[in-house]
């Protein structure tokens, strides 16, 4: 996994509550059995309406996704995450995740930034107009930046640790796989196999 | 200290705690289906890793697999590449698998709980959200995203921060003809589809003690759809009952040592909670949805609402779009809106159960002339159990299609798909824009009130048929 300390980029509002994971990637791209590839599928049906904020000039580009609260509910699809990431995303930042799409986000290196409603408005308000503008995310400071606006967010304490040092999470397990011999060994015998 | 049925079931699987760090638990079952595990094994080879233990792990394909010609090829390559990854994968890592054409294929979380595989006391994790079905039993079960099916395979274990706790208490007695899927679809609607978040749902309670583990089921299976990662009930005699004898149950001195567990399980009268519902089941009654979320729901005697009636800005906004892409007016009678297609199936309400109480409606009726109906089942045992019973025979004379196992039109990752603009009533569990097919419009029901809809051809409950039918 990819180091992550600091991360500049232009950011995209995307001006909805409640983004499931459905939008997000419909299922019809879950039928693919590889890991990458999937930038064509992110907000696949809402690509279609010409309309739509990544159809725009002014988001070609952007590595940061600025979105209303409640982003990645509804089914635990990773491909949500490796689409957003394949597309170019880098962060996400919201003022409310749905859990397992922020679990899966922090093992893949997505950064999911939370801040205050307000920010996300005040944020929106920046890149609409200014697209262009660079906006700056510090995972060691936890802050974020954009034009005169900074602002720190909440990130979990283990997930920082583990981007900031790009760390892989099976790799971490298998250190303790002595522990986890002693642990098997006293489960109880009524407990079932699958075979 | 007093403790909570999920905080017990934490404690048991805590393989390593360290200060700072998400705790390590064990993971006893690991249920696996062909969306969500290729990339994962994908990873296993990537790194040369193995699979710590195909003995806790199982394999069925469910997500898209027709339900029609399942003795034929699968029609979709894509389908096609996806399933025979799984196979492939299952017999190169040693991992059981029910494949297609087998008796104990199914929809995973149908398939687990039958085999008796599902317990009180165990921790259950699948690539796939609504892993939460198996807290019925009192189990701490929760959906997960590849990476961590890649990391459950390696290693049997999983990095987890604990989860909060609250309490949904269920007071009071279900009226007649009202159902868990009611029941479930009115909670979400009061705590809405965040309101969960990050909690583990425990329901309690007079009305969810009487429920029957298929009920059960039901419950926990949307506790999702409320943003919660886990629902649980305690385990008691139901639990016990319906686990005695199964295939994978234990048996002789381990099932006595097991009850005597099981029973150490339920919450301590004094446990804290983080928080608490309270509901009463008395005034429920059957309950619709009319949007394109879980927690847009209505009693079906009520009319479509009135977006300007939400005080909180967003939900007026999303109410507004979900009418416009539901195709629907405010005020309208929710049990006027006609729909085009019944689906009864999915891992919410695909049992037999399920199958039994809707065909006791459509006995002797017809459907509605230009409704589909289609029924189903969630499991080939599901599907001979109904057809040993006849039900086959009620459905098919009915005018309604009998299919084979999976998840069909749940999600539409196979061939049965609503077209654009057609409108469904669905025992699924999620009535997102596209759910059921790009441009298809979902409404989520319980088992009774879709075959009520199927004869009426309009939202519908069973009572509607009684007065109707004389
Ligand atoms: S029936 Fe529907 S909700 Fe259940 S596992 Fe299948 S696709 Fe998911």
């Amino acid at each position: 996994m990819e180091k992550f300390t600091v991360h500049t980029g232009k950011a995209a509002p995307l001006r909805a509550s409640n983004v499931d994971t459905d939008q997000i990637i419909p299922a019809e791209y879950l039928k693919r059995i590889t890991r990458h590839g999937f930038e064509d599928a992110l907000f696949a049906a809402w690509r279609k309406d010409p309309e739509f904020i990544l159809n725009q000039p002014q988001t070609q580009g952007v590595t940061i996704l600025v979105a209303g609260p409640d982003f990645g509910t509804g089914s635990s699809r990773e491909h949500a995450v490796w689409a957003l990431m394949d597309y170019g995303f880098k962060v996400i930042i919201s003022s409310r995740y749905a859990d397992i799409f922020r679990g899966n986000s922090g093992k893949q290196g997505l950064l999911t930034a939370v801040v205050d409603q307000e920010v996300v408005e005040a944020l929106w308000q920046i890149i609409e107009e200014a697209p262009e503008t660079q906006v700056k995310v510090d995972l060691e400071a936890r802050t974020v930046n954009a034009g005169e606006l900074t602002a720190s967010f909440e990130v979990d304490d283990y997930v920082r640790w583990r981007l900031i040092e790009g760390l892989d999470d099976i790799g971490l397990t298998m250190r303790h796989v002595e522990t986890i011999n002693s642990f098997e060994a006293a489960r109880p015998t009524f407990k079932p196999v699958t075979r | 200290m007093a403790r909570t049925l999920a905080e017990k079931v934490w404690s048991d699987h805590v393989v390593r705690h360290a200060e700072g760090e998400p705790d390590l638990l064990f993971i006893d079952l690991h249920l696996v289906h062909e969306v969500t595990s290729a990339q994962a094994f994908d990873g296993l080879r990537e790194t040369q890793r193995i699979v710590r233990r195909p003995d806790l792990t199982l394999a069925t394909e469910d997500h898209n697999v027709p339900t029609i010609d399942i003795d034929k090829p699968i029609a979709d390559p894509i389908s096609r590449a996806q399933v025979d990854a799984l196979r492939n994968n299952c017999a190169e890592f040693g991992v059981p698998i029910y494949s297609l054409g087998n008796a104990e294929q199914g929809i995973v979380h149908v398939v687990g709980p039958q085999l008796g595989l599902t317990q009180p006391g165990m921790t259950v994790v699948c690539g796939d959200s609504h892993t939460s079905t198996h807290g019925a039993f009192g189990a701490l079960a929760f959906g997960i995203g590849t990476s961590e099916v890649e990391h459950v395979l390696a290693t049997q274990t999983l990095p987890l921060k604990p989860f909060k706790t609250m309490a949904i208490t269920v007071n009071g007695a279900l009226p007649e003809g009202v159902t868990a899927k009611d029941l479930i679809l009115a909670v979400i609607t009061k705590i809405g589809t965040g309101g969960g978040q990050g909690y583990v749902l425990e329901y309690r309670g007079e009305a969810i003690r009487a429920l029957s583990m298929e009920a059960r089921m039901t419950i926990c299976n949307m506790s999702i759809e409320a943003g919660a990662r886990a629902g649980m009930i305690a385990p008691d005699e139901t639990t016990f009952d319906y686990l005695n004898g199964r295939d994978h149950a234990p048996k002789g001195a381990d099932w006595d040592a097991a009850v005597a567990y099981w029973r150490t399980l339920p919450s301590d009268a004094d446990a804290k909670f983080d928080a608490e519902v309270v509901i009463d089941a008395s005034e429920l009654s059957p309950f619709v949805t009319w949007g394109t979320n879980p927690g847009q729901g209505a009693p079906l005697s009520d009319v479509v609402p009135t977006p300007e009636d939400f005080a909180d800005p967003a939900a007026r906004e999303a109410a507004t779009k979900a009418l416009a892409y539901m195709g629907l007016t405010a005020g309208t009678p929710l049990k006027s809106i006609a729909v085009d297609t019944v689906f009864l199936g999915s891992c919410t309400n695909g049992r037999i159960e399920d199958l039994r109480a809707a065909a006791d409606i459509v006995r002797g009726r017809k459907v509605a002339d230009g409704v589909r109906f289609m029924v189903v089942p969630g499991s080939v045992r599901v599907r001979l159990e109904a057809m040993a019973e006849g039900l086959d025979k009620v459905f098919l004379e009915a005018g309604a299609e009998w299919r084979e196992a999976g998840c069909s039109m749940c999600l539409a990752m196979n061939p049965d798909k609503l077209i654009p603009g057609e409108r469904s009533a669905s025992t699924s569990n999620r009535n997102f824009e596209g759910r059921q097919g790009p441009g298809g419009r979902t409404h989520l029901v319980s088992p009774q009130v879709a075959a009520a809809t199927a004869i009426r051809g309009t939202l519908s409950a069973p009572a509607d048929l009684i007065t109707n039918a004389s």
